[in-house]
Protein backbone atom coordinates (compact mmCIF):
# COMPACT_ATOMS: atom_id res chain seq x y z
CA UNK A 1 0.00 0.00 0.00
CA UNK A 2 1.45 3.50 -1.22
CA UNK A 3 1.91 6.48 1.63
CA UNK A 4 0.45 10.27 1.84
CA UNK A 5 3.22 12.78 2.77
CA UNK A 6 3.40 12.68 6.22
CA UNK A 7 3.23 9.11 6.31
CA UNK A 8 6.44 9.11 4.40
CA UNK A 9 7.92 11.82 6.25
CA UNK A 10 7.18 9.68 9.41
CA UNK A 11 8.64 6.30 7.88
CA UNK A 12 11.65 8.09 7.28
CA UNK A 13 12.18 9.77 10.27
CA UNK A 14 11.59 6.27 11.77
CA UNK A 15 13.76 3.82 10.30
CA UNK A 16 11.27 2.30 8.54
CA UNK A 17 10.58 1.83 4.33
CA UNK A 18 6.68 1.68 5.23
CA UNK A 19 4.34 2.60 7.76
CA UNK A 20 1.14 2.20 8.09
CA UNK A 21 -2.30 3.92 9.75
CA UNK A 22 -2.28 3.71 13.49
CA UNK A 23 1.43 2.13 13.64
CA UNK A 24 2.85 3.64 16.65
CA UNK A 25 6.69 4.53 15.89
CA UNK A 26 9.29 6.96 18.02
CA UNK A 27 10.69 9.42 15.54
CA UNK A 28 14.06 11.71 15.13
CA UNK A 29 12.72 15.48 14.99
CA UNK A 30 14.43 18.09 13.17
CA UNK A 31 13.11 21.23 15.28
CA UNK A 32 11.40 21.55 18.24
CA UNK A 33 9.73 24.83 19.63
CA UNK A 34 8.48 26.41 22.52
CA UNK A 35 7.05 29.94 24.02
CA UNK A 36 7.10 32.00 26.44
CA UNK A 37 3.78 30.12 28.08
CA UNK A 38 5.10 26.45 27.01
CA UNK A 39 8.94 26.73 27.16
CA UNK A 40 9.10 27.32 30.96
CA UNK A 41 6.97 24.63 32.11
CA UNK A 42 8.68 22.20 29.60
CA UNK A 43 12.03 23.11 30.63
CA UNK A 44 11.20 22.10 34.04
CA UNK A 45 10.18 18.79 32.98
CA UNK A 46 13.26 18.94 30.87
CA UNK A 47 15.37 19.56 34.15
CA UNK A 48 13.70 16.30 35.80
CA UNK A 49 15.60 14.15 32.70
CA UNK A 50 18.72 15.45 34.13
CA UNK A 51 20.67 15.08 30.38
CA UNK A 52 22.04 17.94 28.30
CA UNK A 53 19.85 19.09 25.34
CA UNK A 54 20.03 16.90 22.47
CA UNK A 55 21.21 19.65 19.62
CA UNK A 56 20.98 23.25 20.84
CA UNK A 57 20.79 24.59 16.95
CA UNK A 58 17.69 22.28 17.21
CA UNK A 59 15.47 23.99 19.82
CA UNK A 60 13.86 27.39 18.72
CA UNK A 61 12.66 29.72 21.69
CA UNK A 62 10.46 32.36 20.81
CA UNK A 63 8.48 34.98 23.29
CA UNK A 64 5.91 35.84 21.35
CA UNK A 65 2.90 35.56 23.43
CA UNK A 66 2.82 37.52 26.22
CA UNK A 67 5.90 39.70 25.22
CA UNK A 68 7.10 42.31 25.21
CA UNK A 69 5.96 40.92 28.90
CA UNK A 70 2.79 42.41 29.53
CA UNK A 71 3.10 42.44 33.69
CA UNK A 72 5.73 40.72 36.49
CA UNK A 73 4.74 37.60 36.12
CA UNK A 74 4.74 37.32 32.37
CA UNK A 75 8.29 38.92 32.67
CA UNK A 76 9.34 35.84 35.21
CA UNK A 77 8.24 33.50 32.68
CA UNK A 78 10.47 35.27 29.72
CA UNK A 79 13.39 35.24 32.29
CA UNK A 80 13.12 31.71 33.02
CA UNK A 81 13.10 30.93 29.33
CA UNK A 82 16.07 33.46 28.19
CA UNK A 83 18.23 31.98 31.14
CA UNK A 84 17.25 28.96 29.97
CA UNK A 85 18.68 29.33 26.37
CA UNK A 86 21.90 31.14 27.58
CA UNK A 87 22.57 28.26 29.56
CA UNK A 88 22.46 26.13 27.14
CA UNK A 89 23.84 28.30 24.07
CA UNK A 90 20.19 27.97 22.13
CA UNK A 91 21.37 29.06 19.10
CA UNK A 92 18.10 29.97 18.32
CA UNK A 93 16.60 32.26 20.49
CA UNK A 94 14.54 35.25 19.55
CA UNK A 95 14.90 38.09 21.98
CA UNK A 96 12.46 40.64 21.94
CA UNK A 97 13.50 43.44 19.04
CA UNK A 98 14.37 40.17 17.11
CA UNK A 99 11.12 38.13 18.21
CA UNK A 100 8.27 37.54 16.09
CA UNK A 101 5.06 35.79 15.97
CA UNK A 102 6.68 31.89 16.13
CA UNK A 103 4.90 30.67 12.71
CA UNK A 104 5.66 33.52 10.45
CA UNK A 105 9.43 33.97 12.28
CA UNK A 106 10.65 29.90 11.59
CA UNK A 107 9.82 29.59 8.15
CA UNK A 108 11.12 33.44 7.27
CA UNK A 109 14.28 32.69 9.72
CA UNK A 110 15.21 29.61 6.91
CA UNK A 111 14.63 26.71 9.87
CA UNK A 112 11.78 25.19 7.57
CA UNK A 113 12.47 22.38 5.09
CA UNK A 114 10.55 20.09 3.17
CA UNK A 115 10.72 16.60 4.82
CA UNK A 116 11.37 17.45 7.91
CA UNK A 117 9.80 17.06 11.82
CA UNK A 118 8.64 19.87 13.64
CA UNK A 119 7.14 19.75 17.00
CA UNK A 120 6.26 22.13 18.82
CA UNK A 121 4.63 23.11 22.37
CA UNK A 122 1.88 25.53 20.58
CA UNK A 123 -1.09 24.24 18.34
CA UNK A 124 -0.36 26.03 15.29
CA UNK A 125 2.86 24.48 14.32
CA UNK A 126 1.26 22.68 11.94
CA UNK A 127 1.79 25.70 9.97
CA UNK A 128 4.77 24.84 8.27
CA UNK A 129 3.06 21.99 6.72
CA UNK A 130 2.97 24.55 3.65
CA UNK A 131 6.65 23.86 3.48
CA UNK A 132 5.87 20.17 2.75
CA UNK A 133 7.28 19.66 6.72
CA UNK A 134 5.16 17.03 8.84
CA UNK A 135 4.94 19.75 11.18
CA UNK A 136 2.44 19.27 14.98
CA UNK A 137 1.25 20.65 17.93
CA UNK A 138 2.50 18.92 21.23
CA UNK A 139 2.52 19.62 24.81
CA UNK A 140 5.09 20.77 27.10
CA UNK A 141 5.90 17.68 28.56
CA UNK A 142 6.48 15.99 25.18
CA UNK A 143 9.24 19.30 24.34
CA UNK A 144 10.72 18.85 27.67
CA UNK A 145 11.47 15.48 26.89
CA UNK A 146 12.10 15.55 23.22
CA UNK A 147 15.41 18.65 23.91
CA UNK A 148 16.69 15.51 25.89
CA UNK A 149 16.26 12.40 23.71
CA UNK A 150 15.66 14.52 19.83
CA UNK A 151 13.02 12.45 19.56
CA UNK A 152 9.20 11.46 19.92
CA UNK A 153 6.33 9.28 19.65
CA UNK A 154 3.78 9.61 16.98
CA UNK A 155 0.69 7.52 15.78
CA UNK A 156 0.52 7.42 12.00
CA UNK A 157 -2.35 9.19 10.98
CA UNK A 158 -5.35 8.44 8.58
CA UNK A 159 -5.53 11.16 6.09
CA UNK A 160 -8.09 13.47 4.18
CA UNK A 161 -6.76 14.38 0.66
CA UNK A 162 -8.04 18.32 -0.31
CA UNK A 163 -8.45 18.55 -3.85
CA UNK A 164 -7.99 22.05 -4.52
CA UNK A 165 -8.51 22.98 -8.12
CA UNK A 166 -9.92 26.37 -10.37
CA UNK A 167 -8.87 29.95 -10.01
CA UNK A 168 -8.92 31.47 -6.51
CA UNK A 169 -11.20 34.60 -7.02
CA UNK A 170 -9.70 38.06 -6.45
CA UNK A 171 -10.66 38.52 -2.91
CA UNK A 172 -10.80 35.38 -1.86
CA UNK A 173 -7.66 34.56 0.15
CA UNK A 174 -6.24 31.40 2.15
CA UNK A 175 -8.26 32.36 5.11
CA UNK A 176 -11.65 32.22 3.18
CA UNK A 177 -10.62 28.73 1.97
CA UNK A 178 -9.41 27.07 5.35
CA UNK A 179 -13.03 28.49 6.61
CA UNK A 180 -14.88 27.01 3.87
CA UNK A 181 -12.77 23.46 4.58
CA UNK A 182 -13.78 23.92 8.33
CA UNK A 183 -16.54 24.97 8.13
CA UNK A 184 -17.84 21.86 5.43
CA UNK A 185 -16.11 19.31 7.62
CA UNK A 186 -16.41 20.76 10.93
CA UNK A 187 -14.31 21.02 14.20
CA UNK A 188 -13.23 17.77 14.72
CA UNK A 189 -13.60 16.60 10.81
CA UNK A 190 -10.04 15.80 10.35
CA UNK A 191 -9.56 14.61 14.18
CA UNK A 192 -6.33 12.82 14.56
CA UNK A 193 -6.05 13.12 10.55
CA UNK A 194 -3.63 14.69 8.18
CA UNK A 195 -5.02 17.36 5.80
CA UNK A 196 -3.46 16.43 2.10
CA UNK A 197 -3.68 18.79 -0.06
CA UNK A 198 -3.74 18.33 -3.59
CA UNK A 199 -4.62 19.78 -6.92
CA UNK A 200 -3.76 22.44 -9.30
CA UNK A 201 -5.54 24.87 -8.18
CA UNK A 202 -2.89 24.69 -5.60
CA UNK A 203 -0.94 27.00 -8.57
CA UNK A 204 -3.11 29.93 -7.28
CA UNK A 205 -2.12 30.42 -3.87
CA UNK A 206 0.83 32.34 -2.64
CA UNK A 207 2.89 30.94 0.00
CA UNK A 208 1.02 33.36 2.60
CA UNK A 209 -1.91 31.16 1.83
CA UNK A 210 -0.54 28.23 2.17
CA UNK A 211 0.73 28.59 5.30
CA UNK A 212 -2.75 30.57 6.67
CA UNK A 213 -4.50 27.36 5.29
CA UNK A 214 -2.32 24.93 7.39
CA UNK A 215 -2.13 26.83 10.41
CA UNK A 216 -5.59 25.99 10.64
CA UNK A 217 -5.52 22.38 10.36
CA UNK A 218 -5.89 22.09 13.73
CA UNK A 219 -9.08 24.00 14.17
CA UNK A 220 -10.37 20.91 11.87
CA UNK A 221 -9.05 19.07 14.57
CA UNK A 222 -6.46 17.55 12.59
CA UNK A 223 -2.54 16.30 13.71
CA UNK A 224 -1.31 18.70 10.76
CA UNK A 225 -1.71 19.82 7.10
CA UNK A 226 0.67 19.60 4.24
CA UNK A 227 1.31 20.83 0.79
CA UNK A 228 3.20 19.18 -1.89
CA UNK A 229 6.66 21.45 -3.29
CA UNK A 230 6.16 23.58 -6.47
CA UNK A 231 8.10 26.60 -7.82
CA UNK A 232 6.96 29.07 -5.53
CA UNK A 233 7.71 26.28 -2.54
CA UNK A 234 12.02 26.68 -3.79
CA UNK A 235 11.67 30.09 -4.93
CA UNK A 236 10.47 30.92 -0.81
CA UNK A 237 13.58 28.63 0.24
CA UNK A 238 15.94 30.10 -2.12
CA UNK A 239 14.92 33.36 -0.64
CA UNK A 240 15.08 32.37 2.99
CA UNK A 241 18.51 31.17 2.62
CA UNK A 242 17.61 27.48 3.08
CA UNK A 243 20.94 25.99 2.04
CA UNK A 244 21.02 22.61 3.51
CA UNK A 245 20.00 19.56 1.44
CA UNK A 246 15.87 18.50 2.25
CA UNK A 247 14.13 15.93 0.24
CA UNK A 248 10.78 17.15 -0.51
CA UNK A 249 7.81 14.06 -0.36
CA UNK A 250 4.95 13.50 -2.71
CA UNK A 251 1.94 10.97 -2.22
CA UNK A 252 2.08 7.95 -3.60
CA UNK A 253 -0.56 7.13 -6.34
CA UNK A 254 -1.84 4.63 -4.30
CA UNK A 255 -2.00 6.38 -0.64
CA UNK A 256 -4.68 5.20 1.28
CA UNK A 257 -6.87 8.09 2.24
CA UNK A 258 -9.98 8.49 4.28
CA UNK A 259 -12.21 10.52 2.66
CA UNK A 260 -11.57 12.93 -0.12
CA UNK A 261 -12.74 16.84 -0.27
CA UNK A 262 -13.42 18.70 -3.46
CA UNK A 263 -12.91 22.21 -3.24
CA UNK A 264 -13.62 24.14 -6.48
CA UNK A 265 -11.98 27.42 -6.05
CA UNK A 266 -13.99 29.27 -8.31
CA UNK A 267 -17.06 29.27 -6.25
CA UNK A 268 -15.55 30.30 -2.79
CA UNK A 269 -16.59 33.85 -1.42
CA UNK A 270 -15.46 35.64 1.74
CA UNK A 271 -16.19 34.13 4.30
CA UNK A 272 -16.36 35.10 8.56
CA UNK A 273 -16.53 32.25 10.99
CA UNK A 274 -18.91 33.36 13.94
CA UNK A 275 -18.79 32.44 17.34
CA UNK A 276 -17.89 30.10 19.74
CA UNK A 277 -16.91 27.72 16.86
CA UNK A 278 -14.28 28.05 13.55
CA UNK A 279 -16.81 26.09 11.73
CA UNK A 280 -19.35 28.50 12.32
CA UNK A 281 -18.81 29.68 8.55
CA UNK A 282 -21.27 32.40 6.73
CA UNK A 283 -20.43 34.52 4.52
CA UNK A 284 -19.48 37.84 4.78
CA UNK A 285 -21.75 39.73 2.13
CA UNK A 286 -24.89 38.03 4.27
CA UNK A 287 -23.78 39.25 7.76
CA UNK A 288 -23.93 43.59 7.35
CA UNK A 289 -26.12 43.37 10.31
CA UNK A 290 -23.02 42.72 12.41
CA UNK A 291 -21.43 45.78 14.45
CA UNK A 292 -18.19 45.57 15.48
CA UNK A 293 -16.09 47.37 18.35
CA UNK A 294 -12.21 46.13 17.52
CA UNK A 295 -10.81 44.82 14.38
CA UNK A 296 -7.89 42.46 14.61
CA UNK A 297 -5.02 41.88 11.84
CA UNK A 298 -2.17 40.00 12.45
CA UNK A 299 -1.44 36.85 14.44
CA UNK A 300 0.04 33.43 13.22
CA UNK A 301 -2.77 33.00 10.98
CA UNK A 302 -2.81 36.69 8.99
CA UNK A 303 0.31 38.68 9.66
CA UNK A 304 2.52 38.11 6.93
CA UNK A 305 3.61 40.99 4.07
CA UNK A 306 0.68 39.58 1.78
CA UNK A 307 -2.13 39.88 4.57
CA UNK A 308 -1.05 43.25 5.63
CA UNK A 309 -1.08 44.40 1.71
CA UNK A 310 -4.18 43.67 1.45
CA UNK A 311 -5.54 45.12 4.71
CA UNK A 312 -3.71 48.84 2.95
CA UNK A 313 -5.16 47.56 -0.52
CA UNK A 314 -8.95 48.85 2.01
CA UNK A 315 -7.43 51.17 3.89
CA UNK A 316 -5.35 53.19 1.49
CA UNK A 317 -7.57 56.58 1.57
CA UNK A 318 -9.71 55.60 3.62
CA UNK A 319 -10.64 55.66 7.52
CA UNK A 320 -11.32 53.42 10.49
CA UNK A 321 -15.13 54.20 11.56
CA UNK A 322 -15.09 56.09 14.34
CA UNK A 323 -16.68 53.91 16.52
CA UNK A 324 -13.93 50.91 15.66
CA UNK A 325 -10.59 49.79 17.45
CA UNK A 326 -8.63 48.89 14.16
CA UNK A 327 -5.25 47.06 15.47
CA UNK A 328 -2.85 45.98 12.85
CA UNK A 329 0.28 43.82 14.34
CA UNK A 330 3.28 42.69 11.94
CA UNK A 331 4.17 39.67 12.74
CA UNK A 332 8.05 39.91 12.63
CA UNK A 333 10.27 42.87 12.67
CA UNK A 334 11.00 41.73 8.94
CA UNK A 335 7.54 42.18 7.73
CA UNK A 336 7.21 45.25 10.10
CA UNK A 337 10.22 47.02 7.73
CA UNK A 338 9.13 45.68 4.65
CA UNK A 339 5.48 47.11 5.60
CA UNK A 340 6.81 50.84 6.40
CA UNK A 341 9.17 50.19 3.27
CA UNK A 342 6.22 49.86 1.07
CA UNK A 343 4.43 52.81 2.73
CA UNK A 344 1.90 50.28 4.49
CA UNK A 345 2.61 51.55 7.66
CA UNK A 346 1.28 55.24 7.38
CA UNK A 347 -1.31 54.38 5.40
CA UNK A 348 -2.72 52.03 8.88
CA UNK A 349 -1.92 55.00 11.13
CA UNK A 350 -3.35 57.72 8.38
CA UNK A 351 -6.70 55.74 8.42
CA UNK A 352 -6.82 55.95 12.12
CA UNK A 353 -5.07 51.97 13.18
CA UNK A 354 -3.14 51.46 16.12
CA UNK A 355 -0.10 49.63 14.85
CA UNK A 356 2.40 47.25 17.58
CA UNK A 357 5.67 45.53 17.58
CA UNK A 358 5.06 41.80 17.29
CA UNK A 359 3.09 39.50 20.02
CA UNK A 360 1.04 37.19 19.49
CA UNK A 361 -1.05 39.58 22.29
CA UNK A 362 -5.18 40.03 21.28
CA UNK A 363 -5.18 37.03 19.67
CA UNK A 364 -5.27 34.52 23.28
CA UNK A 365 -6.80 37.55 25.23
CA UNK A 366 -3.20 38.06 26.41
CA UNK A 367 -3.29 41.71 25.75
CA UNK A 368 -3.13 44.90 22.88
CA UNK A 369 -6.82 44.83 22.11
CA UNK A 370 -9.04 42.90 24.70
CA UNK A 371 -12.59 42.72 24.46
CA UNK A 372 -14.93 44.14 27.02
CA UNK A 373 -18.82 42.51 28.31
CA UNK A 374 -20.86 42.75 25.17
CA UNK A 375 -17.80 43.92 22.58
CA UNK A 376 -17.42 42.43 19.87
CA UNK A 377 -14.46 42.19 17.41
CA UNK A 378 -13.55 40.43 13.90
CA UNK A 379 -10.19 39.04 13.78
CA UNK A 380 -7.16 37.45 11.65
CA UNK A 381 -6.50 35.27 13.96
CA UNK A 382 -7.65 31.66 14.21
CA UNK A 383 -10.07 30.97 17.68
CA UNK A 384 -13.18 32.53 18.05
CA UNK A 385 -13.83 30.45 21.63
CA UNK A 386 -16.08 32.07 24.30
CA UNK A 387 -13.43 34.39 26.29
CA UNK A 388 -10.79 34.12 23.54
CA UNK A 389 -9.92 37.53 23.25
CA UNK A 390 -11.26 39.33 26.63
CA UNK A 391 -14.44 39.51 28.62
CA UNK A 392 -16.66 36.19 28.61
CA UNK A 393 -19.49 37.56 27.17
CA UNK A 394 -17.18 39.37 24.19
CA UNK A 395 -17.40 37.38 20.97
CA UNK A 396 -14.72 37.30 18.26
CA UNK A 397 -15.49 36.69 14.16
CA UNK A 398 -12.67 35.29 11.81
CA UNK A 399 -12.26 36.51 8.64
CA UNK A 400 -9.51 37.48 6.29
CA UNK A 401 -7.48 40.48 6.67
CA UNK A 402 -9.21 41.74 3.43
CA UNK A 403 -12.69 41.31 5.06
CA UNK A 404 -11.60 42.43 8.20
CA UNK A 405 -10.42 45.44 7.17
CA UNK A 406 -13.70 46.50 4.91
CA UNK A 407 -15.47 45.93 8.36
CA UNK A 408 -13.26 48.20 9.98
CA UNK A 409 -13.99 50.58 7.84
CA UNK A 410 -17.83 50.25 7.24
CA UNK A 411 -17.89 49.54 11.60
CA UNK A 412 -20.02 46.39 11.22
CA UNK A 413 -19.06 43.00 9.20
CA UNK A 414 -18.77 43.50 5.47
CA UNK A 415 -17.57 41.64 1.98
CA UNK A 416 -14.15 43.41 0.84
CA UNK A 417 -16.25 44.05 -2.27
CA UNK A 418 -18.14 46.67 -0.56
CA UNK A 419 -15.19 48.61 -0.05
CA UNK A 420 -13.43 47.40 -3.54
CA UNK A 421 -15.77 47.83 -5.71
CA UNK B 1 -17.77 6.54 44.35
CA UNK B 2 -16.76 9.26 41.56
CA UNK B 3 -18.91 12.00 41.36
CA UNK B 4 -19.14 13.56 37.74
CA UNK B 5 -19.08 16.25 36.62
CA UNK B 6 -20.53 16.60 33.13
CA UNK B 7 -20.09 18.81 29.83
CA UNK B 8 -20.89 18.86 26.10
CA UNK B 9 -19.47 18.80 22.91
CA UNK B 10 -15.92 20.91 22.01
CA UNK B 11 -14.94 22.03 25.27
CA UNK B 12 -12.10 23.83 24.15
CA UNK B 13 -8.62 24.48 26.38
CA UNK B 14 -9.59 28.13 26.94
CA UNK B 15 -12.56 27.37 28.54
CA UNK B 16 -10.56 24.79 30.92
CA UNK B 17 -8.45 27.14 31.41
CA UNK B 18 -8.43 30.70 30.31
CA UNK B 19 -5.57 31.97 28.88
CA UNK B 20 -5.77 35.13 30.34
CA UNK B 21 -4.74 32.88 33.89
CA UNK B 22 -1.28 31.85 31.92
CA UNK B 23 1.38 33.81 33.36
CA UNK B 24 0.22 32.26 36.63
CA UNK B 25 3.33 30.09 36.74
CA UNK B 26 2.16 28.22 39.62
CA UNK B 27 0.12 25.54 38.91
CA UNK B 28 -2.23 24.75 42.22
CA UNK B 29 -3.12 28.59 41.99
CA UNK B 30 -3.79 28.69 37.97
CA UNK B 31 -6.05 25.63 39.21
CA UNK B 32 -8.42 27.63 41.05
CA UNK B 33 -9.75 29.58 37.20
CA UNK B 34 -10.24 26.08 36.03
CA UNK B 35 -13.45 25.76 33.80
CA UNK B 36 -14.76 29.13 35.61
CA UNK B 37 -15.99 30.51 31.99
CA UNK B 38 -18.38 27.68 31.71
CA UNK B 39 -19.10 26.40 34.76
CA UNK B 40 -18.61 28.90 37.85
CA UNK B 41 -19.23 26.19 40.32
CA UNK B 42 -16.31 23.68 39.39
CA UNK B 43 -13.51 24.81 40.92
CA UNK B 44 -14.72 25.53 44.53
CA UNK B 45 -16.77 22.07 44.49
CA UNK B 46 -14.71 19.61 43.29
CA UNK B 47 -13.52 16.61 45.32
CA UNK B 48 -10.58 14.88 44.75
CA UNK B 49 -11.09 11.43 43.11
CA UNK B 50 -14.30 13.21 40.75
CA UNK B 51 -14.53 12.23 37.04
CA UNK B 52 -15.34 14.50 33.96
CA UNK B 53 -17.18 13.26 31.67
CA UNK B 54 -17.46 15.39 28.19
CA UNK B 55 -19.37 14.75 24.81
CA UNK B 56 -17.11 14.85 21.43
CA UNK B 57 -13.56 16.20 20.87
CA UNK B 58 -12.57 17.09 24.54
CA UNK B 59 -9.86 19.58 24.92
CA UNK B 60 -9.86 21.13 21.47
CA UNK B 61 -7.76 23.91 20.51
CA UNK B 62 -4.45 25.10 22.44
CA UNK B 63 -1.64 23.14 22.88
CA UNK B 64 -1.72 24.45 26.58
CA UNK B 65 -0.84 21.21 29.22
CA UNK B 66 -2.19 23.58 31.57
CA UNK B 67 -6.09 22.22 30.82
CA UNK B 68 -4.98 18.80 32.05
CA UNK B 69 -2.92 19.60 34.70
CA UNK B 70 -5.29 22.08 36.42
CA UNK B 71 -7.80 19.36 35.96
CA UNK B 72 -5.57 16.90 37.59
CA UNK B 73 -4.57 19.57 40.50
CA UNK B 74 -8.23 19.91 41.17
CA UNK B 75 -8.54 16.11 41.57
CA UNK B 76 -10.12 14.69 38.64
CA UNK B 77 -8.77 10.97 38.72
CA UNK B 78 -10.67 10.79 35.07
CA UNK B 79 -11.60 11.97 31.99
CA UNK B 80 -14.50 9.83 30.15
CA UNK B 81 -14.96 11.42 26.78
CA UNK B 82 -17.14 10.20 23.29
CA UNK B 83 -13.74 11.92 21.82
CA UNK B 84 -11.00 13.71 22.55
CA UNK B 85 -8.93 16.57 20.69
CA UNK B 86 -5.58 14.55 19.59
CA UNK B 87 -3.09 17.07 21.86
CA UNK B 88 -5.24 17.40 25.13
CA UNK B 89 -5.45 13.45 24.77
CA UNK B 90 -1.38 13.44 24.05
CA UNK B 91 -0.61 15.62 27.13
CA UNK B 92 -3.37 13.32 29.53
CA UNK B 93 -1.56 10.45 28.89
CA UNK B 94 1.90 12.42 29.25
CA UNK B 95 1.06 13.79 33.14
CA UNK B 96 -0.51 10.56 33.70
CA UNK B 97 -4.20 11.22 33.50
CA UNK B 98 -6.27 8.55 32.36
CA UNK B 99 -8.93 9.48 29.76
CA UNK B 100 -11.23 7.61 28.14
CA UNK B 101 -12.80 7.68 24.54
CA UNK B 102 -15.83 5.33 24.83
CA UNK B 103 -18.36 7.20 22.10
CA UNK B 104 -21.48 7.15 22.18
CA UNK B 105 -21.71 5.40 25.15
CA UNK B 106 -20.78 8.50 27.15
CA UNK B 107 -24.72 9.44 26.47
CA UNK B 108 -25.60 7.17 29.33
CA UNK B 109 -23.48 9.38 31.64
CA UNK B 110 -25.16 12.05 33.33
CA UNK B 111 -24.58 14.70 35.83
CA UNK B 112 -24.56 13.91 39.48
CA UNK B 113 -24.04 9.81 38.49
CA UNK B 114 -22.04 7.76 40.82
CA UNK B 115 -19.50 6.18 38.92
CA UNK B 116 -16.68 3.30 39.76
CA UNK B 117 -13.80 3.06 37.04
CA UNK B 118 -11.56 -0.30 36.58
CA UNK B 119 -8.61 1.27 34.22
CA UNK B 120 -6.96 -2.11 34.22
CA UNK B 121 -10.04 -3.88 33.02
CA UNK B 122 -11.84 -1.05 31.17
CA UNK B 123 -14.83 -0.98 32.89
CA UNK B 124 -17.03 1.97 33.71
CA UNK B 125 -20.13 1.37 36.69
CA UNK B 126 -22.74 3.99 36.50
CA UNK B 127 -23.71 2.65 40.14
CA UNK B 128 -26.77 4.23 40.49
CA UNK B 129 -28.43 2.78 37.41
CA UNK B 130 -26.52 -0.24 37.48
CA UNK B 131 -24.99 0.02 33.56
CA UNK B 132 -21.64 -1.15 33.23
CA UNK B 133 -19.73 0.69 30.22
CA UNK B 134 -16.98 -2.06 28.35
CA UNK B 135 -14.16 0.59 27.22
CA UNK B 136 -11.06 -0.48 24.70
CA UNK B 137 -7.76 -1.13 27.11
CA UNK B 138 -5.14 1.61 25.73
CA UNK B 139 -2.40 0.53 23.41
CA UNK B 140 0.37 -1.39 24.31
CA UNK B 141 2.91 1.54 24.36
CA UNK B 142 0.24 3.84 25.60
CA UNK B 143 -0.33 1.94 28.76
CA UNK B 144 3.96 1.63 29.05
CA UNK B 145 3.83 5.42 29.62
CA UNK B 146 0.79 5.44 32.16
CA UNK B 147 2.23 2.85 34.10
CA UNK B 148 5.74 4.58 33.61
CA UNK B 149 3.24 7.11 35.69
CA UNK B 150 3.90 9.90 32.30
CA UNK B 151 6.25 10.80 29.79
CA UNK B 152 9.06 11.80 31.49
CA UNK B 153 9.27 9.02 33.88
CA UNK B 154 9.19 6.47 30.77
CA UNK B 155 11.84 8.73 28.68
CA UNK B 156 14.33 8.48 32.16
CA UNK B 157 13.66 4.81 32.57
CA UNK B 158 14.52 4.49 28.89
CA UNK B 159 18.06 5.70 29.17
Amino acid sequence: MGMTMTQKILAKHSGHDCVSVGDLLISQVDLILANDITGPPAIDEFDKIGKPVFDKNKIALVPDHFSPCKDIKSAEMCKHLRDFARQHEIKNYFEVGRMGIEHALLPDAGLIAPGEIIIGADSHTCTYGALNAMATGVGQTDVGAAMASGTTWFKVPKAIKVVLAGKKPRFVQGKDIILTIIGKIGVDGARYQSLEFCGEGISELTMADRFTICNMAIEAGGKNGIFPVDEKTIAFLQERGVTRSWQAVEPDADAEYDSILNIALDELVPVVAYPHLPENTHPAAESNNIIIDQSVIGSCTNGRLEDLAQAAEVLKGRKVHPHVRCIIIPATQEIYKKAMALGYIDIFIDAGAAVSTPTCGPCLGGYMGILAHGERAISTTNRNFRGRMGHVDSEVYLASPYTAAASAVLGHIADPREVLK
Amino acid sequence: MSKVWRYGDHVDTDVIIPARYLNIADFKELSEHAMEDIDTSFAANVQAGDIMVAGRNFGCGSSREHAPIVLQQKGIKCIIADSFARIFYRNAINIGLPALEIGKEVEKIEAGDELTVDLAKGEINIVNKGITIHTNPLPEFVQKIADAGGLINFVKGAQ
